[in-house]
């Protein structure tokens, strides 16, 4: 693995305006996601985990420019992405695609299998007609589907199927980086291990990276070259898989650890649960200091004062916690 | 779909059958006299004879019967007759729908007044759905802006002002102050060159800006519903994240699959079409079908008047129909079997 980074993501921030009464003016935002930095090398897979609504779905599409980022930087391979506009930012689809959630939604109800692949190629590239079809049969045939439902509508496939076939979509252009968000949350479990298998057999042959945005611990602890724990639109923590889950750092990252069940039932009896107190936040109005205070069973005056910095530790790893040294 | 169709017609028949009855049995119910508007120096022996001629001595289902025969087995052999010239069994003493104030058949009324109805009140639906289409699909990209919010202000007041009071304000503003248009349709009025055209524009710009405006103000909110439906859905990030172009999103993904639910609504607005828009066609004169309906109405001239809804009902069954086709054809996901 080359220790080239892909992505670069500096202070990277996307906040929501929030409008209120008759005239609709604004009266505040919902910090979606808060000042995040991380970077990706190629070819690795960096897994961001965190629970419903910390933001990890907005920070795939802020750093996709589906969303206009309030503040920060996105580099891709070097170029600085946060200002493309028009053009030029279709232009660089080609090079980062994204696997969506819900693989019911993502697909124009309307068009046929083959249309929705190659809508990319007529976009993007010059490709003939006969080209193009048979690139379309080649992607169905990678992400392993019978290149004959090329005619077919997605409202004829089932879950597993049709996120096949937005995997197919993303991968039309060959792109190097894939922000895949929870690819598999909607998928039944026995379905859910084949689309993961699928992504690494992709990306072993691509050479792709990605990042894959996740709640469910376990399968980001099998693809996830490294992994960065998210808590109300921040990074609290990030680091290589081995280490994050034989000994997290920080408090929020222990507790979540916590949660995942052993499948051991000798060992699930011993399993030591951090339960954590009270509810997240509202991310329109987040607690001052570090954001996770008001939960932290370990946090301290400054805690709630000042903001934690993010950290990078002597073992590569990065943190943002006062009390870890 | 063929097998699909054909049942639905099929199912339709016995439908027809009890609607044109209903419409029978109302009109025969209501205590309206075909004799009640001739001089009142007619005495009452007289008004009982015409009665007699009318045929209004039979009873109740004869009447009935003879109505089915003379709609559905005389009116479509006089048709065949006129349409190939041919003559079938004794087609001089077959009886036609008679109208009881005109005394003449009521199929032929409805032939000529169709085109002035189709011309005015089908333009308006044109020129309806032409403006409240862009319109709708506007305010919908960018809602609550400038223009959604003015849009919004006049498709309410097009949908909440009747249209026999925007039709007057009109004629009053063009018509009596400005002098620049004819509050009166002519409808002897022939196109024969550019001057002559340019009249017929002229008199059938009122009319259809009444009825388009109301039409407008309807659909665009449709269309902007649907638009606002389909813009928050997941396959229009997919085409964004696809790199495709704002204006190819918007038109190929958003547009297309918000046409859908119009569309239908559209297909269902077209018998109204042929109904004529009673009001707007009295305020301007124009000699349509829905101005032979009222005048029948007002005459108790009841075959007239069963005929003509009897054909209403006829088409709002059939354009009930389309609509279900047509959503089946725009729509991948329905299939019927």
């Amino acid at each position: 693995m080359s220790t080239e980074s892909i992505l670069r993501v500096e202070g990277l921030s996307m906040y929501f305006p929030v409008y209120q009464g008759v005239m609709r003016k604004q009266v505040g935002e919902i910090k979606a996601v808060d000042d995040v930095s991380f970077s990706i090398t190629k070819g690795e897979t960096l897994g961001l985990v965190g629970e419903s609504g910390c933001g990890k779905s907005t920070t795939g599409r802020a750093i996709l420019k589906l969303y206009e980022p309030t503040a920060g930087r996105i580099e891709l391979e070097g170029r600085d992405i946060t200002e493309l506009e028009g053009d030029e930012l279709r232009a660089i689809r080609t090079d980062m695609q994204m696997i969506f959630q819900d693989p019911q939604a993502c697909l124009n109800p309307r068009m046929t299998v083959g249309s929705i692949i190659a809508e990319p190629l007529d976009e993007h590239t010059r490709l003939k007609r006969r080209q193009k079809r048979e690139r379309v049969r080649e992607l169905l045939d990678a992400v392993g589907m019978n290149p004959d439902f090329e005619n077919r509508y997605p409202h004829e496939f089932s879950g597993g199927q049709r996120q096949r076939i937005g995997i197919a979509r993303a991968l039309a252009l060959e792109p190097k980086f894939i922000v895949c968000d929870e690819p598999i949350a909607a998928l039944d479990v026995s379905i859910q291990a084949q689309v993961v298998n699928l992504l690494e057999d992709l990306q072993n042959k691509h050479n792709l990276t990605y990042l894959f945005i996740s709640h469910d611990l376990s399968m980001v602890r099998h693809i996830a070259d490294r992994i960065a724990v998210m808590y109300l639109g921040r990074l609290v923590e990030l680091a290589p898989r081995q280490q994050l889950y034989s000994m997290p750092r920080h408090p929020y990252t222990k507790a979540l650890l916590s949660a995942v069940p052993e499948p051991d039932p000798a060992r699930e009896a011993l399993r030591e649960r951090i339960i954590l107190k009270g509810d997240v936040p509202s991310p329109a109005n987040p607690p001052s200091g570090c954001n996770f205070s008001t939960r932290c069973p370990i946090a301290e005056d400054k805690c709630r004062r000042e903001t934690p910095a993010w950290r990078e530790m002597d073992d590569g790893r990065f943190v943002a916690c006062h009390m870890v040294q | 779909m063929l097998n699909y169709t054909i049942r639905r017609l099929l199912f339709a028949i016995p439908t027809l059958l009890v609607i044109s009855f209903i419409i029978f049995a109302i009109l025969d119910l209501a205590p309206s006299d075909p004799t009640g508007n001739l001089p009142l120096t007619i005495p009452p022996e007289v008004r009982e004879k015409i009665r007699l001629s009318l045929g209004l001595g039979e009873p109740f289902p004869i009447r009935y019967l003879k109505w089915l025969q003379q709609f559905f087995i005389n009116e479509p052999l006089n048709l065949i007759e006129q349409w190939f010239g041919v003559s079938i069994g004794d087609s001089e003493n077959r009886l036609r729908v008679q109208s009881w104030a005109t005394r003449s058949p009521v199929v032929d009324l409805i032939v000529e007044r169709m085109p002035q109805t189709l011309w005015v009140v089908g333009m308006s639906y044109v020129v309806g759905i032409l403006i409240a289409i862009p319109i709708g699909v506007i305010s919908a990209y960018k809602q609550y802006s400038v223009f959604d919010q003015v849009g919004t202000f006049i498709s309410m007041v097009g949908f909440s002002v009747p249209t026999f009071f925007t039709g007057l304000v009109m004629i009053v503003i063009f018509s009596s102050t400005l002098g620049w248009l004819p509050s009166i349709y002519d409808t002897t009025h022939k196109v024969t060159d550019l001057a002559s055209f340019w009249f017929q524009v002229k008199q059938m710009i009122m009319p259809v800006m009444v009825l388009a405006l109301f039409n407008a103000s309807q659909l665009s909110r449709f269309m902007r519903a649907s638009m606002l439906d389909n813009l928050s859905q997941d396959y229009v990030r997919t085409a964004r994240a696809k790199g495709l172009k704002e204006r190819a999103v918007l038109l190929i993904h958003v547009l297309r699959n918000s046409l859908i639910p119009v569309v239908t609504v559209i297909a269902l607005g077209i018998p109204q079409i042929f109904g004529g828009a009673i009001i707007t066609e009295q305020i301007f004169r124009v000699n349509g079908l829905g101005q032979l309906l009222i005048i029948g109405i007002q005459g108790a001239d009841i075959p007239l008047v069963q005929t003509l809804t009897f054909i209403f009902a006829v088409l709002i069954v059939l354009f009930n129909l389309v609509a279900d086709i047509v959503y089946g054809i725009l729509d991948p996901r329905i299939r019927y079997e």
